[in-house]
């Protein structure tokens, strides 16, 4: 229940400035660990915002939309429009993104959230695969179909044209009043991004608004006898998360300004439930852990070959050090996935609150063992279990 | 006329595998509750069964080929040709019939694993979760698959004797021109038999009728000292094994590959919110008008007028459906109304 509490000023400053710590020297002690390059970080930043913003809808309010996808596609032809037809700065490009996004987020909360349940998972599915097969197919004028949507050569670029700036020999990068888009400084551009998005989230969280939405998610129906209606506050969040999506796809295009319909599909929606829960739904900074942690164990497990893995088991005998890599191989390189599956279906089974409530376990049983067992160790399961 | 005629068959065809399918997980949700993502990867597994199958049965050793005189050639020959001669090739050419036998035990094995080991610890729990937990379920299932049998789909052929096709035409009295390929014929004509199969099972047999029993009053069935528990398990099996058989018959039309079981999931999911959760005639129904509507909307005239309308018909239904009728075309009233 600790997470219901509206925490004071003091306390959201102080998590911000840890957060913004961490998440800025990154480069620094994700060193150790093989994913301190640019490209990986940025992953992690964009897909944190995409889980981060998700969580709003899905872990406070309890509404499971298997769409969100969606928004993200959106996010990103927008961008790579706008850098088309615009300018190759990003400013708009997100300002677009995050519009646009928005009101296609509206559009479709308006009609899902006439329904809840099941039904409502139904119907954002229904409508991501519209907008995917759209995008496949009659929309090519806008999204350049299977081929994805690409920057070239003779793209107009107005703003940049007029502020005098032509093309190169190459195709021109993405930036940030002069800041390149990718690389280092591209991640640092996300680093901020995801500090503003969090901070907003974090407000959120600890708003008369977010414990309107925590009430709809615990008890809807005395929700509404208390004289709210809760459909209101329910699109909001639903926009709210889709903006977020919006903003994520964005930051998607400019360090890589290519946008394809499969990042539409519905098992893309998929993915970022799976971070979201992975880290523990509701939490503050669970969806952003998960969101790392999925893409550190894509970025690490997939590249992961037979090689590879003689290499790591150097260390064991000769016969256990085959054993070990024919029994972990389907697991890594191409097959990561299944284990990705594997870990999520044991999430779901026994940690329902995510790695947060595995955390919070860990943590209170440290902290017993200093105190008197008996009723402390009683109360917190019973509280454990009432969060389950 | 043969148009219409023709994409009705069409439709017929692609909805006797939607509704395959969507019975399976209509029977699921109506008995057990649970909202099974996974049903689309159990679609996939039988398909893969009939590949299984294709590959045991042409496992080949090299030969010498007597055909070549010139110079030692070898040929691939499979064992059954080898030790039966004909009738080896015979059995090889009938792998799909041949894996339908296969097919159901193992796939009323797998349900029936699947439901004990996982499914029923998630009875109680709330449908998010569920479906959460059988969305993990469908992803390990479909990587299994992919690891032992690539990502490429993988072709079955039909027998040979269906090869080719029927002149449907002449025998209803269109055009000769009209003909129709024979095993979706065959494939529209099974899965009538196996629909209508699953209904007289379910209202001809004292079995059939305590089970509906059990998805209308639980409590009371239980209390009459029936293990509707165990017959629950075994209808979850059954739901495998009708999805199953599905795959399996479905190889020779549509190559298997790995995610095709999350293809038809999405699909077979709109089709039993539309036929209303819950309801086994719903599902069937909406099956196959859904199968209609996607080949009508997919021919050339019609897409003439509302361009891109045979890539979202289905989903555009089940919205429209989904918001004006909520309980479904035949959903039974309060089932996960609110």
């Amino acid at each position: 229940m600790s997470n219901t509490q509206i925490a004071t000023p003091r306390q959201d400053l102080i998590y911000m400035v840890v957060l913004s710590a961490v998440v800025l020297t990154m480069p620094l002690w994700l060193q150790p660990f093989g994913a301190a390059y640019p490209d990986l970080m940025q992953k992690f930043m964009i897909f944190g915002i995409f889980a981060v913003g998700y969580n709003i809808l899905f872990g406070l309010t309890g509404y499971l939309s298997f769409g969100h996808a969606a928004f993200l596609g959106v996010g990103s032809y927008t961008a790579v429009w706008s850098f088309k037809l615009l300018s190759m700065n990003v400013v708009p490009a997100i300002i677009f993104a995050i519009v646009l996004s928005g009101l296609f987020a509206w559009l479709i909360g308006y009609v899902s959230l006439r329904r809840s349940g099941i039904y409502f998972s139904i119907l954002t599915l229904a409508f991501a695969q519209m907008s995917y097969n759209l995008a496949y197919s009659v929309l090519t004028p806008i999204t350049n179909g299977e081929t994805g949507l690409q920057l070239a050569q003779a793209d107009p670029r107005v703003l940049d044209r007029m502020a005098g700036i032509e093309a190169t020999s190459g195709l021109p990068s993405t930036n940030l009043f002069g800041l390149d888009g990718t690389g280092y400084t591209g991640f640092y551009i996300c680093a901020v991004i995801l500090i503003i998005s969090f901070f907003i989230a974090l407000r959120i969280f600890h708003s008369p608004f977010g414990l309107k939405l925590r009430a709809i998610k615990s008890n809807q129906t005395r929700m509404s006898y208390t004289g709210y209606h809760t459909r209101p506050y329910l699109l909001t969040a639903f926009i709210i998360s889709g903006m977020y999506a919006g903003l994520a796809g964005s930051l998607l295009a400019m360090t890589d300004p290519l946008a394809g319909a499969e990042r539409m599909q519905w098992t893309a929606s998929g993915e970022v439930v799976l971070m979201t829960i992975f880290g523990g739904a509701g939490t503050l900074i669970g969806p952003l852990l998960g969101a790392g942690l999925i893409k550190y164990l894509e970025n690490i497990f997939s590249a992961f070959n037979d090689t590879v893995l003689h290499n790591v088991l150097s260390f064991l005998p000769d016969w256990l050090n085959n054993i070990l890599t024919a029994i972990i191989s389907p697991f890594v390189g191409e097959g990561w996935q299944l284990l990705l599956g594997i870990v999520f279906m044991l999430i779901v089974i026994f940690l329902p609150g995510g790695l947060m409530e595995g955390l919070g376990k860990i943590r209170r049983a440290i902290r017993d063992r200093g105190q008197k067992p008996a009723d402390g160790a009683s109360s917190d399961k019973q509280h454990s279990t009432e969060e389950a | 006329m043969d148009a219409i005629f023709l994409q009705i068959l069409n439709g017929l065809d692609k909805g006797g595998a939607y509704a395959l399918i969507a019975l399976g997980l209509t029977l699921v949700f109506g008995t057990l509750g649970v909202v099974n993502f996974a049903h689309g990867a159990i679609f996939m597994i039988g398909a893969f069964c009939a590949v299984t199958m294709e590959k045991i049965l042409t496992l080949s050793v090299k030969v010498k080929d007597p055909s070549v005189t010139f110079f030692d050639a070898y040929k691939e020959t499979p064992y059954l040709e080898l030790w039966f001669g004909d009738t080896g090739s015979a059995i090889i050419d009938w792998v799909v019939p041949i894996s339908i036998v296969i097919s159901i035990p193992v796939m009323l094995g797998l349900g029936i694993l699947m439901e004990r080991s996982l499914i029923r610890y998630f009875y109680k729990r709330s449908h998010a979760e569920q479906i959460l937990v059988t969305f993990g379920l469908a992803i390990v299932l479909q990587e299994l698959v992919k690891t032992f049998f690539g990502a490429n789909p993988i072709p079955v052929s039909a027998p040979d004797i269906v090869a080719g096709s029927a002149a449907i035409g002449s025998w209803i009295g269109l055009s000769d021109a009209v003909v129709y390929p024979w095993w979706r014929l065959i494939y529209l004509l099974f899965s009538v038999v196996i629909i209508s199969s699953v209904f007289s099972f379910l209202n001809f047999t004292t079995w059939g009728m305590v089970v509906r029993a059990g998805m209308a009053d639980r409590a009371t069935v239980e209390l009459l000292g029936i293990n509707i528990e165990r017959r629950f398990t075994i209808v979850f099996g059954l739901a495998a094994v009708v999805a199953g058989l599905a795959g399996v018959m479905y190889t020779p039309v549509l190559p298997p590959d790995y995610h095709q079981g999350m293809d038809f999931l999405v699909l077979s999911f709109v089709v039993v919110v539309v036929g209303g959760m819950g309801s086994l005639r719903g599902a069937v129904a909406a099956g196959f008008l859904l199968g209609i509507l996607q080949s009508f909307s997919s021919m050339t005239e019609v897409k003439a007028i509302i361009p891109g309308i045979d890539q979202i018909i289905i989903y555009l239904v089940a919205v429209i459906i989904l918001l004006t009728r909520p309980r479904g075309l035949m959903g039974r009233r309060g089932v996960m109304e609110n």
